[in-house]
Parts: structure tokens; sequence; C-alpha cells
């Protein structure tokens, strides 16, 4: 391949030690990607509301409700999808999920 | 190895070899004229002839969803299907293949819809010859018999890892009855070895994996290059296979068979049933005096492009007859892939030809072949023609 062409994934793993069918042998790798990247819509709290019930916790497919000694203290943009599961199952709805737009 | 012989219909011998197998895992569904395969291998099921766990699913597409879980799970897996049914299955048909998984597939060959049709022609397994699947093709039940035995051994090599499909004409093979000489079970077993689980076996919960994840313009590149190899590599171990059987049967087997091609002027190349009727038409005429001979195509994936130009150069008139169509495209597959093998021999080559026939399971009679041998005559003295033909069609 010509040198000066600018290819970013030339520093990547060949063919040849890459293990086949596409398996990923190490757990957690999501936490090198960020998977926040096409969000629609994205959450904000109302911490007057907030019960730290944590049931959002629980239900967050992504796992970026971010908890500390039992009290919930934000949401990892990066990683946050905008999926809106958290802000349904707040019972005391004090999640409202607002389009990137309005940001 | 004395081998038994038996009256078995194709779907009989695969589901006999399916026996023999004794697969892990079985998912089906049930479609024309595949099921008697499924169907006689379920009584063996019902029986405890087998130990497999018989998944009915509610489709073709979920049966191969549930192989491609089952083989990656490091289950020994294998299912049958044919026409719509593989069409059905296609999106997972390619996933099975990129998994790397070492499925074993009976495909009896069956013309697409529409119209509606239930007899054989090869549309089904040519339109997918590009999956990633390794492709036997088998003239009779001995040979639907013997693929599917060794389908088991070439899938799950350590440098192949790919599926394996194994076809026979629908009807024309699956459903008539002729003599097969088959193996014991235990032969079999220690033939086909027992199954290790494959690249990363999923139930393997000392080394957790992720199966079947995204793969964007960083890794997909990569992994398809891997299967390339795979097929390569495939080259290298189905002649291993090929040998290690022939030692069981006393019989040979190669990507190609020659019937009488030696020293013959003109042949047709061709695979699965239409080979036995090719062969009959060339011993009357041989005894007429004529130089006419065949190629059988056991293995069209991989496709071994030198071997067959070896085979054939010699050879003045080629016909290649395919029984399916390539809508817009210059002849059938199997005719692009055998004159694109000669494109860089410049020495001696056959002036080929292309008929397509047979489509939607009409007959190819021993006079259509005859015809096919007479009209290489005049391509022989130099006059081409139409390089694609049709035989049969009014």
């Amino acid at each position: 391949m010509n040198k000066n062409i600018k290819d970013p994934y030339q520093k990547l793993k060949g063919w040849k030690d890459i293990p086949i069918g596409g398996i990923i042998e190490d757990a957690g790798n999501t936490r090198y990607y960020n998977t926040g990247d096409w969000r629609t819509f994205f959450p904000v709290r109302d911490t007057k509301k907030c019960t730290n019930c944590l049931i959002c916790w629980i239900y967050c497919p992504e796992g970026c409700i971010k908890v500390k000694n039992g009290k919930l203290t934000g949401i990892d943009m990066d990683k946050c999808k905008g999926c809106g599961i958290c802000a349904e199952v707040c019972p005391v709805k004090c999640i409202q999920m607002k389009k990137e737009e309005a940001k | 190895m004395k081998r038994k012989a038996v009256a078995l219909s194709g779907a009989g011998a695969s589901a006999e070899a399916m026996k023999q197998i004794n697969p892990d895992v079985v998912a089906a569904y049930p479609i024309t004229p595949q099921t008697l395969i499924m169907d006689t291998f379920c009584e063996f099921v019902a029986d405890g002839d087998v130990d497999t766990e018989m998944i009915l699913a509610e489709s073709e597409h979920s049966a191969m969803s549930a192989c491609v879980g089952s083989s990656a799970a490091g289950a020994r897996t294998m299912t049958a299907t044919a026409a719509n049914g593989l069409a059905l299955m296609w999106e997972i048909v390619y996933i099975a293949a990129s998994d790397r998984l070492p499925i074993v597939m009976n495909v009896v060959n069956r013309a697409l819809s529409g119209p509606i049709n239930i007899h054989c022609d090869h549309s089904d397994s040519m339109g997918c010859r590009d999956a990633g699947w390794i492709q036997l093709f088998s003239e009779n039940a001995q040979e639907a018999y013997d693929n599917t035995i060794m389908a088991v051994k070439i899938a799950e090599n350590k440098n192949v890892l790919l599926p394996v499909m194994v076809c026979q004409d629908g009807f024309i093979t699956s459903h008539a009855v002729e003599r097969a000489d088959i193996l014991d079970k235990k032969t079999v077993q220690k033939f086909i070895v027992p199954f290790n689980g494959g690249h990363h076996p999923l139930l393997n919960i000392d080394k957790p994996v992720t199966s079947g994840p995204l793969d964007f313009f960083d890794y997909y590149f990569e992994h398809k290059r891997q299967q390339i190899e795979a097929m390569e590599n495939a080259k290298a171990v189905i002649p291993q296979v090929f040998k290690e059987y022939s030692k069981l049967t006393g019989e040979n087997y190669d990507f190609f068979e020659g019937y009488r091609l030696e020293d013959a002027d003109v042949a047709i190349v061709v695979l699965n049933s239409s080979a036995g009727t090719a062969k009959y038409v060339v011993n009357e005429l041989r005894e007429q005096g004529r130089n006419v001979g065949v190629l059988k195509i056991r293995v069209f994936r991989p496709f071994m492009q030198n071997k067959i130009v070896d085979m054939l150069k010699h050879v003045k008139a080629l016909a290649v007859l395919d029984r399916s169509a390539s809508f817009g495209g210059f002849g059938g597959p199997v005719f692009n892939e055998v004159r694109s093998s000669f494109h860089e021999v410049y020495d001696q080559k056959p002036a080929i030809i292309n008929y397509i026939y047979g489509l939607g399971g009409r007959e190819l009679s021993v006079e259509m072949i005859k015809q096919v041998f007479n009209e290489l005559e005049s391509v022989k003295e130099g006059k081409l023609g139409e390089r694609v033909r049709y035989l049969g069609v009014r």
C-alpha cells in the first residue's frame, strides 16, 4: 500500500492476527467504544423530584446510570443511547427525554 | 472394509448417513422433496436409534438459526432443506459461514418459485454459491451417503471450519430407490471422530466469548479475508478426507470425475444425476467409435480451476450443462466457472458452449444428450454457433 495514503485502519490488526468467526474473546470491551454517538433523545433528570430508588439503574441496558453511596450522581452520556427506558420506568417521572437539537 | 449393499432412495441414503453420524442437534422444517430425509431421520429419533436433540422449527429461517446457535454452542449440528426453504434460510446461511460453524446440510435440489414448482433444478444451491459454504454434489444415492459422511469431516477440520452443503437432485435421486453400499455405524464414528466443539464453543464456561457481534469498516473485511483463506485451505483438506474415506470403501473420490475423458475429442461437463445419463450415452457412442467423455463436478465450492483445466485442455469441443439460469448473465453459473478457468490458457483449449437444461424438472433424455454430442461435432469443426443454447425448451 502507498504509505502516503492515510488509512486510519492500517494500524489495526490484520486478518491473520484476529480470532475467526467474528468472535470477541474479551468481555467488557464496550468500555472502549462510545455507544452514545447516534443518540436522538437524551435524558434530563429533575434532581429535586428524584427519590434515588435506583430503578433506572436496574433497567438501563447500557449501565450508564452513575451511582455513588446509594445516590444517583449522573448519567454517562458517552454510553447513553437515548432509549428512554429510564424515563419510562421512573415511578416519580423525574426523567424527561429531550431531543438532541434542544441541547 | 466390507460394505453392506442396501436398497435406498437418495433421501434414505442421506438419512442413513445422518443416523450413523449421530449428530448432537438437528433442526429442520419440512419442504418437498427434502421432507423424506427428515421424515426418515425423525423415525430414527423416535425409535432411539440416535441421541440427537431434534428441533422441529416453525420455519427454515428458524431452523438455520437454531443450527447456528447449536453449532456455536459446540454441538455437531445438521439440517436439510430444498428450494424455497433454502431461500427462506438465506440470511442465516451466510451467518453460519461467517461465524465459521461446521454445520452439514443436505440440500435436495428443487426449482425456486415462481411459478411454484417442486421438481429438480439447481437454482437453489447455485443461488447461494457465494454464501461461503462448501458445496458437494451427488450423482446418486451412493454419493449422497458418502458425501454426507465426508462433509462432516471436511467441515470440522480446524483449518476449514466452514459449513458444507451436500446436494442431490430432487425426486430423480431423492425419491428413486437404488443400490447403495453402506458402512457400519462404528466405522463411520471412527472416521468422523468426536467433534471438538469448533473454534470458540459457547458452552466452554472457562473461556466465555461473544458470538456474532457487530463488525464495521474496521474488521469486517479481515473476517471475509479469513473466510476466503478457509476455502483455500479446504482445497487441501478435501483430498485428504477423500483419501482417508477411500481406504474404507476402496473407491476413488476427487473434485471432478472424468469418465472416458482421457482420449475424448468432445466432452460434456455436468453435475448431479445428469452425469449418470451422460455416462450412459457416452458408452453408447463409444461403441459407435466416437471419442466422447464426461466430466462430473463433485465439488463446486471450492472450485479447482487448475485441475479442471488439466482434465479438459486436450478436448476440442466442450459443452457445459447448467440446470439453472443466471438471468442477464452470459450463460449459467457452471459455464461461467469452467469458461473463466480457461481464460489464461493459451496453447491448447476447447471451444466451450453452454446448455441450459432441465429447469423445473424438465427431463434430460438420452436423446437430448446425443443431440449435445452431435452439435459438439460441428463446434469441433470450428463452427462455434450460439454460445448459450437451450435443451428441451419449446
